[in-house]
């Protein structure tokens, strides 16, 4: 049914109607909304057979859907920046678990200095925990994905982190399509756990596992994420028969026929890239956009072969890793390492500075002529800067290891500044 | 007394089974029927007071519970030594998650098994004290304070063992660690730290609060029955001595858990809804001094002269303890 | 369930791990002897049968006393009991009191009318004892036991020796006597009442048995020389309380005055009292605590109105009155005369200062050697005559009832070796159960519970008993005061604190076996098991 919703309450409607048995949030903006919707619906007898679990701590949320999830329950929590940080160590754990949990992540910088507002770092932060990272690019999006993601988190027992942009997405309200209860039950069947913390046929879960053993627990989670690249094209093909939309794949494609420069975004950014896409494409420049879903496991073939065909990929990032650079453009040029195109990091959008059109344009048109640097921080302010990078630079020349440093800044400096 | 011992039968109930004791007020370690929720083979040091708290506490919770019972347990001696992949030696449903979670993740038990209306699983968690008192103690508190459905057993062997015997919120004054050491001007762990676990979960006002030793297995028992006899928020807290980490022999794990009761330094109780309803009076008190003496973590005390200052505190905790609890026969509570 | 890799394992997996292997010290158990044991003159397993009397199988308990003494009713009373003086509990509260547990058991039984365990098969082989004091029936009880055919020789009227001729009644009840010593008979020993052997020699000549058992007790009362005059009353204690059997008992008169210090003195004088003697008084030449006399015997006289003169020696005796002079004790406690007189009025004077052995039969005897007036034995009571043995009072050694009942038993043993041709050996002793190898913390706490007494105008006056059994309850609570020293007794303590549970409990009776598969050797087990049953030992390498 087609409803005007803000996002917020739309993915909380979505996880009502994938029958959880257990959430457990702690607050965080942008992550509020949904979980008030959610606590509403259990208090009020709306949402049935549900635990809502008010916790003291991200730490905690986590634990308690851990335990859970173990225990055989369906678990859900949502967290966001600060919140994803405090709960750190069980996000690493539900994966070592393999615990079918499905996370809201409403994405948002980290402080200091603290920042309420949308960028990725914290998604960022826990690319490498062994979750299933997906991004909404929509809030139609987000919704679906959740619906999507218990039932690919379950089928392969590993957890999955929906990932939607905090407040440019959880705090808008746009048209969203929510499905009716029986297209849900029809797509996502009830819980049968692979194991689970059964009286009847008890297990030990969680060993210790030493050298004999680790790395071989390591490739099998990696196999596993591999292993999800094909659920992911077989539950798409499912979602398309029940809901009569069939979700985009690993990503989403636009105008990239005969593209040349392709710019890439994850979230709501796509949107953005896509009008900007169609600003250059009238002015004759041959760009396409690629809007990523599917960061985690990274889809590295299907990648490859729409990139292939281009000569620049400008990746529209939303984290930084500082000393590095941005972390979705070294995962596409690693892609890449054997085929052509340039891949340029964008950093665009941190702490939610907004990702315009306009400044996605000139980014496009500066690669179009050639100009655009490896590593390009967008609208960057240069006055607010400079007297910082002055001094920052001086100290560090004056220091014995500050060359390579100042360097650094020099050669990032202007180029930002463009 | 919270136990009421049985008079008149030899050893009454101070031994673990006794054969002229009828069937029903046999202890569950007496059985041949024990569940044994810890098993041969474990990897606990010889004479671990731990894995002996662990079984007993387990055991009896399973046959409260009709050995319907999940358990969590965190990071640990108790989690390292029981379950080196491709071992383990639980033989109950149990699951180990961090080091600081285990409350919490009984917390998600809980709320499963709520939600799919499987209460007659019961839930236990459990830590060391390291777990309980210092990193664990957000998610504890957060548990007692929500009353969820879980009894949380507290295996305490006054520091972080596991790690190497590094000083916890737990450790007792002048107490030798790794991170206390014997040096300096006042050796040991200084005097006017620490937190009473016990006290703390009973002003959350939970239903239920005891301590216990494995000196005193009817009792432990006894308390492990009555806190499942209760919904909601649980907390034992049972003193488990640790031959590495004191310095001890291992044949005095028991010996010295005994002693730590009739000293007064470790106060026996059990507490309803945040007020104490009954202690363990000590049976032959002990001055602190043979308590102390056995263990290497005190040996600063007793060399080259014994420290009868330092010693000389230590008792005024333990006198403090008697006449804070009423420990002695004919004081009140 | 599928199982995911290297996390989740299969319960109870670590029974691969076999802990055995750290060890450097292993547990075993052990049956020590406990210290009442080692003291019973009688070598009951004291530890033994108090273990069935509490669970109260009160048959079992009587059955496994009487594999050892088969009067335990006559014990309950008469035994002085130093199984109590040795008995560890002792140094924790009380000592348990064994003795009136076995009074207890001695009774039910004879209330019961419960029989000994039939005689094994006939040897075809018969063993002759002469004398049917308690060492006599001791012997002839074992050698019945052990399928010999006994005949027994016995003097007097009635058998029981001083336990009928000696202690008084309101000690031993004749109907406890007669019953425990019709049971012997009715295991088909003979005995031949009146039928005094005057001429061993003789008897030994006829050869109509393969062994020999002397038991005649040391039956002649001392006579010390106590100037006298013509009609002074002096008689000696163990005729007296002879004749308390008889019809009638002697005239004693209105005061009468007892010389000696010893339990044989404290009968005469309580005897005296009840057949009517205004004053009975001891005349002892030295202290209350030098007395011989047991101090449970002492107080009970003085309960009963006996006087006592301390530091006095009997100097005259005339009609009416002795005169006394006062002693004093020398450095070495031996008592020296002051020459301070004082006189005594008595009607009559008891002596009772010890007895002696009839060594008459002997004389035509080669090869018995007698010693200061006791026949010398070997280490398995016999004689210098071969197949020739002898016990009780009649050889060196303290003279009491368990003692006697003791020697007839090694001497039955002994004799039963002989008869087979072979030779007896007691085995090895075991360890004893000393005090410090229990863990006492784990009994309860138990005081001792008191036979009660009569009350002291009936004891006054009536030979009714004054020491009353326990009921069942009490002796049920005696027993399970027993810290079942250095035995296992099945508390479970092992079983139960061991952190590797490498203990196997078998079942009730069967007791426990250590699983040395997973043992870690922490010797927990053996320092918490309360009884000391549990022993470490290196680990040979
Ligand atoms: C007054 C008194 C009180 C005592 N109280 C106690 C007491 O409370 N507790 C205790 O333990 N001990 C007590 N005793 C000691 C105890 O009675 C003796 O040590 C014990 O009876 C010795 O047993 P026996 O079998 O060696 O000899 P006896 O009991 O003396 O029995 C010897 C038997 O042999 C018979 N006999 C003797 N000569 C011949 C022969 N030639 N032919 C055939 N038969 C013969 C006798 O008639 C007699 O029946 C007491 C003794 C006395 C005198
Ligand atoms: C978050 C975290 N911090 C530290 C550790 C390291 N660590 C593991 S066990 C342990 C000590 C455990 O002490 P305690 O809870 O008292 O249990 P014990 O080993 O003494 O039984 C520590 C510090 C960890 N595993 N996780
Ligand atoms: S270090 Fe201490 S707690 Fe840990 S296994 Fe050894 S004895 Fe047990
Ligand atoms: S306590 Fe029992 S076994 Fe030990 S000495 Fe006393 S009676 Fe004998
Ligand atoms: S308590 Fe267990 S491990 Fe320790 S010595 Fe005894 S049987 Fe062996
Ligand atoms: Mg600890």
């Amino acid at each position: 049914m087609l409803e005007q919703i803000e996002g917020s309450q739309a993915v909380a409607r979505a996880v009502g109607l994938s029958r959880p048995e257990v959430i457990c949030a702690y607050p965080i903006s942008p992550q509020t909304h949904i979980v008030e919707a959610l606590s509403v619906a259990v208090k009020s007898g709306a949402l049935e057979h549900c635990e809502f679990v008010n916790v003291e701590s991200e730490f905690a949320a986590l634990s308690v859907a851990i335990g859970a999830s173990a225990a055989g329950a369906r678990s859900y929590t949502a967290t966001a920046s600060q919140g994803l940080l405090y709960m750190i160590e069980a996000v690493y754990n539900a994966a070592g678990l393999g615990l079918p949990i499905v996370m809201t992540l409403a994405n948002r910088a980290i402080g200091a200095p603290i920042n309420i507002w949308n960028d990725h770092s914290d998604a960022m932060a826990v690319r490498d925990a062994g979750w299933i990272q997906l991004f909404a690019e929509t809030n139609q999006d987000a919704a679906d994905l959740h619906i999507y993601a218990f039932r690919l988190a379950e089928q392969l027992s590993v957890p999955v982190m929906v990932n939607m942009d905090g407040f440019i997405l959880t705090h808008a309200t746009e048209r969203v399509d929510l499905p009716s209860q029986e297209q849900v039950d029809a797509f996502l069947p009830p819980y049968a756990p692979r194991t689970y913390l059964d009286p009847a046929d008890p297990v030990s879960i969680g060993a210790m596992v030493g050298p004999e053993a680790f790395t071989e627990v390591r490739y099998l989670a990696s196999l596993r994420q591999h292993e999800a690249l094909s659920s992911i094209e077989q539950i798409d093909e499912e979602f398309g028969e029940v809901f009569g939309r069939r979700p985009c794949g690993f990503f989403s494609s636009y105008r990239m026929e005969d593209a040349e420069i392709v710019a890439v975004a994850m979230g709501s950014a796509v949107g953005t890239l896509k009008d900007a896409v169609d600003d250059m494409r009238e002015q004759g420049v041959r760009v396409g956009a690629l809007g990523l879903r599917t960061f985690r496991p990274f889809p590295a073939d299907a990648i490859r072969s729409a990139l292939s065909g281009s000569r620049s990929v400008l990746v529209f990032e939303r984290a930084h890793s500082p000393g590095f650079g941005g972390q979705l453009s070294a995962d596409i040029a690693a892609t890449l390492r054997s085929v052509e195109p340039t891949v340029h990091s964008v950093v665009s959008g941190l702490g939610g500075r907004p990702v315009t059109r306009r400044s996605v344009a000139s980014a496009i048109q500066a690669s179009a002529k050639g100009e655009l640097g490896l590593e390009t921080f967008l609208d960057l302010d240069e006055s607010l800067l400079k007297r910082e990078v002055t001094e920052l630079g001086t100290a560090r020349r004056s220091s014995a290891t500050g060359g390579a440093v100042a360097q650094i800044i020099e050669s990032s400096g202007p180029q930002g500044a463009r | 007394m919270p136990f009421q011992p049985i008079k008149f039968y030899q050893t009454g109930s101070f031994v673990v089974g006794n054969r002229l004791l009828s069937e029903d007020q046999r202890s569950v370690q007496s059985s041949q029927a024990r569940t044994n929720s810890l098993t041969l083979g474990h990897r606990a040091c010889q004479g671990c007071g731990e894995a002996l708290g662990a079984r007993y506490a387990l055991d009896a919770a399973m046959r409260a519970s009709g050995n319907q019972m999940v358990v969590a347990n965190a990071t640990g001696c108790l989690e390292v030594f029981t379950t080196p992949f491709p071992e383990t030696s639980w033989q109950i449903p149990w699951i180990h998650s961090l080091f600081g979670n285990s409350a919490a993740v009984g917390t998600g038990i809980a709320a499963a098994l709520r939600s799919k209306g499987k209460q007659d699983i019961r839930v236990v968690a459990q830590a060391g004290d390291g777990g309980t008192v210092d990193i664990g103690f957000g998610p504890l508190s957060g548990m007692f304070e929500r009353n969820d459905d879980v009894l949380f057993i507290c295996y305490d062997n006054e520091a972080y063992m596991n790690t190497g015997v590094q000083r916890s919120g737990a450790t007792p004054p002048a107490a030798r660690t790794a991170t206390t050491d014997a040096v300096g001007p006042h050796p040991g762990e200084d005097f006017g730290k620490g937190k009473n676990l016990p006290l703390i979960a009973m002003a959350h006002e939970i239903p239920y609060v005891a301590t216990a030793t494995v000196a005193e297995l009817r009792d432990l028992e006894y308390k492990v029955e009555k806190a499942m006899s209760f919904h909601g928020a649980r907390y034992i807290h049972v003193l488990v001595p640790c031959p590495l980490g004191w310095g001890s022999a291992p044949s005095d794990t028991i010996r010295l858990s005994r002693m730590a009761k009739e000293t007064g330094l470790f106060p026996v109780f059990e507490a309803e809804g945040g007020e104490v309803t009954s202690v363990s009076k000590i049976r032959h008190r002990l001055p602190v001094e043979e308590y102390l003496r056995p263990q290497r973590r005190y040996q600063h005390l007793f060399r080259p002269q014994p420290d009868t200052q330092t010693i000389g505190r230590i008792q005024a905790i333990a006198d403090k303890n008697i006449s804070r609890f009423g420990l002695l026969n004919g004081e009140p509570k | 369930m599928e199982r995911p890799f290297a996390i989740t394992l299969e319960v109870g997996s670590s029974r691969h791990n076999k802990t055995g292997t750290w060890r450097v010290e292993r547990p075993v158990y052990v049956d020590r002897l406990p210290p009442c044991n080692d003291a019973c003159p009688a070598g009951e397993n004291i530890q033994g049968w108090l273990y069935h009397a509490e669970s109260g199988d009160y048959e079992s308990a009587w059955r496994k006393l009487m594999e050892d003494n088969p009067l335990p009713a006559v014990m309950g009373r008469v035994c002085y009991h130093p199984c109590q003086t040795a008995c560890n509990r002792g140094k924790l509260d009380e000592e348990v009191g064994i003795n009136s547990v076995e009074h207890f058991l001695g009774d039910l039984a004879l209330d019961k009318g419960w029989m000994p365990e039939t005689a094994a098969a006939d040897t075809g082989r018969t063993a002759l004892i002469i004398g049917a004091g308690p060492s006599g029936l001791s012997a002839a009880y074992h050698l019945r036991r052990l399928g010999h055919t006994v005949t027994i020789y016995e003097a007097g009227a009635n058998p029981g020796g001083m336990m009928r001729y000696g202690i008084p009644k309101y000690r031993l009840p004749r109907e406890v006597l007669d019953g425990e010593i019709r049971r012997i008979e009715a295991m088909g020993v003979e005995i031949v009442l009146n039928h005094k052997v005057n001429d061993l020699a003789a008897v030994l000549a006829e050869k109509r048995f393969d062994a020999v058992f002397l038991a005649i007790g040391a039956e002649i009362g001392k006579r010390a020389y106590v100037p006298a005059g013509e009609s002074a009353r002096i008689l000696d204690a163990v005729s007296f309380l002879h004749s308390m059997e008889g019809q009638a008992p002697p005239l004693l008169g209105r005061r009468v005055a007892i010389y000696g210090g010893g339990n044989t003195a404290m009968d005469a004088a309580r005897t005296a009292k009840r057949l009517g003697a205004t004053d009975a008084v001891v005349v002892y030449r030295r202290t209350r605590d030098r007395m011989p006399a047991h101090d449970f015997e002492v107080e009970e006289a003085v309960e009963e109105g006996v006087e006592m003169r301390w530091l006095s020696t009997v100097k005259h005796a005339d009609a009416g009155k002795l005169l006394l002079e006062k002693m004093t004790l020398d450095e070495k406690g031996m008592p020296t005369p002051t020459g301070e007189f004082e006189e005594l009025e008595a009607d009559s004077l008891i002596l009772a200062l010890g007895q002696e052995v009839d060594l008459e039969l002997l004389r035509n005897v080669d090869g018995v050697v007698a010693t200061d007036g006791v026949v010398q034995v070997d280490r398995n009571m016999m004689t210098g005559v071969p197949g020739l043995f002898a016990g009780g009072d009649m050889v060196p050694g303290e003279r009491t009832v368990t003692v006697g009942i003791g020697h007839g038993k090694l001497a039955a043993r002994n004799i039963d070796a002989w008869l087979r041709g072979t030779s007896f050996s007691k085995g090895g002793r075991p360890e004893l159960a000393d005090f410090d190898l229990l863990n006492t913390w784990y009994y309860s706490d138990a005081p001792q519970t008191v036979r009660a007494k009569l009350d002291v105008a009936r004891r006054r006056s009536t030979f009714d008993e004054v020491v009353q059994g326990l009921d069942e309850s009490n002796a049920l609570f005696e027993a399970r005061r027993c810290l079942s020293c250095g035995n296992c007794f099945e508390c479970d303590n092992c079983y139960g604190v061991c952190p590797d549970n490498s203990v196997i409990k078998l079942g009730p009776g069967l007791r426990y076996e250590f699983d040395y598969d997973y043992c870690k050797g922490c010797g927990i087990c053996a320092q918490e098991c309360p009884c000391g049953a549990i022993k470490m030992v290196p680990e040979s390498i």
